[in-house]
């Protein structure tokens, strides 16, 4: 069948087939129409619901004050940076310290027993302790042992108590991947002549990494407002620097600004999750499925 | 192609308008009276402010919120029911001047934070070291302020502030402070010191930041300073105190509810104690140590 065979000019679509057409649209106008009602009247009755709360008007005042939320936002965007610097640098440390662990979690022969049990306990325990625990213990405890040479700084100690915890839920998340690939890649690798680490480097982690890129920006997410914690230690990050002015003038309204910046953080972020997962969908799924 | 709705749109529409008539009617329940309004000390009696004429969440009790940990002085072995404590003593002196036995104060744990939150109080009045501010009349009602406060710096004796005379020798300091607090304030405002301020969630922490050194100093209420370095941390001293302007004398005050009922009757009460003496001696009792310290120009 060549390009000549097809003569669009002679295709006339069929009587029955615009009237179905023409059905079709007005179908979808109708639903189009119906929806947008819909959701204008659940809007009007929740806002409805709200508004006329006995309470509303305090409520207003205490969480939705527009000279408060402009008294705060420059101290609350001061305490973002930090949040910022210490979600990079974490980031970047825990994706490496991750992988470390979750390699070491699975090198074979007995050989790497004692590593393979240190990687292990080691992920177990921070794995399950909680994060506001470990937090306390290194950001209090480690200057508390007055050791020559570590840092005191609350930020370095707060953040190391981050990645602790952080990496070893990575290594889980790599370790998972690494897992899923199928031992016949391995088998093939290896007859191939390739050693065991050339099979981890090129044939396993590539397509283990690729897998759990989803999971993996889930906890970098996750990570990016839990560095707000450091705060214990007196550190001011954007939610502490909210909960000062709240503290200050009793209201709640700099909470409400330093929420909304978060979410508006984290939503760029979620978009470009779902735009990894859909291109790794397209690319597996070459050739069309089955 | 027919759209399976269970609710034909006509119905869906139908039902949508009655719930929203519903909601303008107010099905939710109304407030007997409309908060805002604050009650004035002229407009009450003697009469009203006895236990039966007080509208108080249990009634023939009186309902006191205080945060957890209770610190000394203010309250003694973290039990604010002992009656020992400079805030203790004066919750039942408070009580006793509203007609309420020892045994109808009843007490409740409440965080800093929600001692402010709007809605339904747990309390009939907080008393928690909180200082008296136009800012937070916006939104809680207080009383006549039972308490002067002077704030202080507290070091480490070994620490390069510890002789320091004037505010600018602290001005190069690492200090921190509690949030929330006017200690803060006057960190911030006052010292204005050149290293960001550090802030903790509560005065323990600032202690244990204090003893390894991760600050040089702290700032504090008089009291608690003279509690942290007599018996908490020895290694300590108080540096100095901050001067207490006349018309800007801080002041503690019983936090309330908004437009509470009890606001003026409270008021009433802690403006007698003062006036008979009685604040005073409790001062003399259980803040006895607070001595004065130098104070920093």
């Amino acid at each position: 069948m060549t390009v000549e065979d097809v003569r669009p000019d002679t295709y006339r679509p069929s009587e029955r087939r615009i009237e179905r057409e023409r059905f079709r649209r007005a179908r979808t106008r109708r639903a189009v129409t119906i929806g947008a009602v819909s959701s204008l009247a659940t809007a009007g009755l929740l806002i409805g619901l709200v508004v006329s709360s006995p309470g509303w008007q305090r409520t207003k005042e205490t969480f939705f004050n527009a000279h408060d939320a402009r008294a705060s936002l420059p101290k609350i965007l001061d305490g973002l940076w930090l949040n910022l610097q210490l979600m990079v640098v974490c980031g970047a440390v825990v994706l490496v310290l991750g992988l470390l662990l979750a390699i070491t979690r699975t090198l074979r022969g007995p050989v790497f027993f004692p590593l393979r049990a240190l990687a292990t306990a080691y992920v177990d325990f921070f794995r399950g302790l909680p994060l506001i625990i470990c937090l306390l213990g290194v950001v209090f405890g480690v200057p508390a042992l007055r050791l020559q040479g570590v840092t005191t700084d609350p930020v370095v100690l707060g953040g190391t108590a981050l990645v602790l915890t952080y990496s070893a839920y990575v290594a889980e998340v790599f370790r998972a991947g690494i897992d899923t690939v199928h031992p016949s890649q391995r088998a093939a690798a290896r007859s191939l002549g390739l050693s065991s680490a050339q099979t981890m480097r090129h044939v396993v982690l590539p397509q283990a990494v690729r897998r759990v890129v989803p999971p993996l920006l889930n906890d970098l997410v996750s990570l990016q407002k839990d560095t707000g914690l450091v705060s214990i230690a007196g550190a001011v990050d954007a939610v502490y620097a909210a909960q000062i002015y709240a503290g200050k003038t009793f209201n709640y309204t700099s909470y409400v600004v330093a929420g909304l910046i978060f979410v508006a953080l984290t939503i760029p972020m979620t978009r470009f999750t779902d735009w990894i997962t859909a291109r790794m969908n397209r690319r597996q799924s070459q050739g069309g499925t089955v | 192609m027919r759209s399976a709705n269970l609710l034909s749109p006509r119905l869906a529409a139908i039902a949508a308008a009655a719930l929203l008539t519903l909601a303008a009617a107010g099905c939710a329940p109304q407030e007997d009276d409309s908060a805002g309004g604050t009650a004035t000390p002229s407009g009450t009696s003697a009469a009203s402010c006895a236990p039966t004429g007080l509208s108080t969440r249990t009634a023939g009790k009186l309902t006191v919120g205080t945060d957890t940990p209770a610190y000394d002085p203010w309250f003694t072995d973290d039990k604010p029911a002992n009656g020992k404590g400079f805030e203790s003593a004066v919750t039942y002196a408070v009580a006793k001047q509203l007609g309420y036995a020892q045994a109808d104060v009843v007490w409740q744990t409440v965080a800093f934070n929600n001692a402010f939150a709007p809605g339904a109080k747990a309390f009939d009045f907080d008393i928690n070291q909180v200082s008296i501010s136009d800012d937070r009349k916006k939104a809680v009602d207080f009383s006549s302020g039972y308490y002067d406060v002077r704030q202080a710096v507290i070091t480490l004796k070994t620490s390069k502030i510890a002789n320091a005379r004037t505010i600018a020798d602290l001005r190069g300091a690492k200090l921190g402070a509690q949030v929330g607090t006017t200690s803060l304030d006057v960190l911030n405002d006052v010292i204005k010191p050149t290293q960001a301020p550090a802030v903790y969630q509560k005065n323990d922490l600032a202690k244990s930041a204090l003893k390894n050194g991760q600050v040089d100093g702290i700032v504090v209420d008089l009291p608690t300073a003279f509690y942290i370095t007599g018996a908490e941390v020895p290694e300590a001293k108080v540096v100095g105190q901050f001067e207490t302007g006349g018309a800007r004398q801080e002041q503690f005050g019983l936090v309330l509810d908004k437009g509470s009922k009890l606001t003026a009757c409270v008021s009433k009460a802690v403006d007698a104690l003062r006036k008979d003496g009685t604040l005073a001696g409790l001062e003399k009792q259980w803040l006895s140590e607070a001595v004065d310290a130098p104070v920093l120009k």
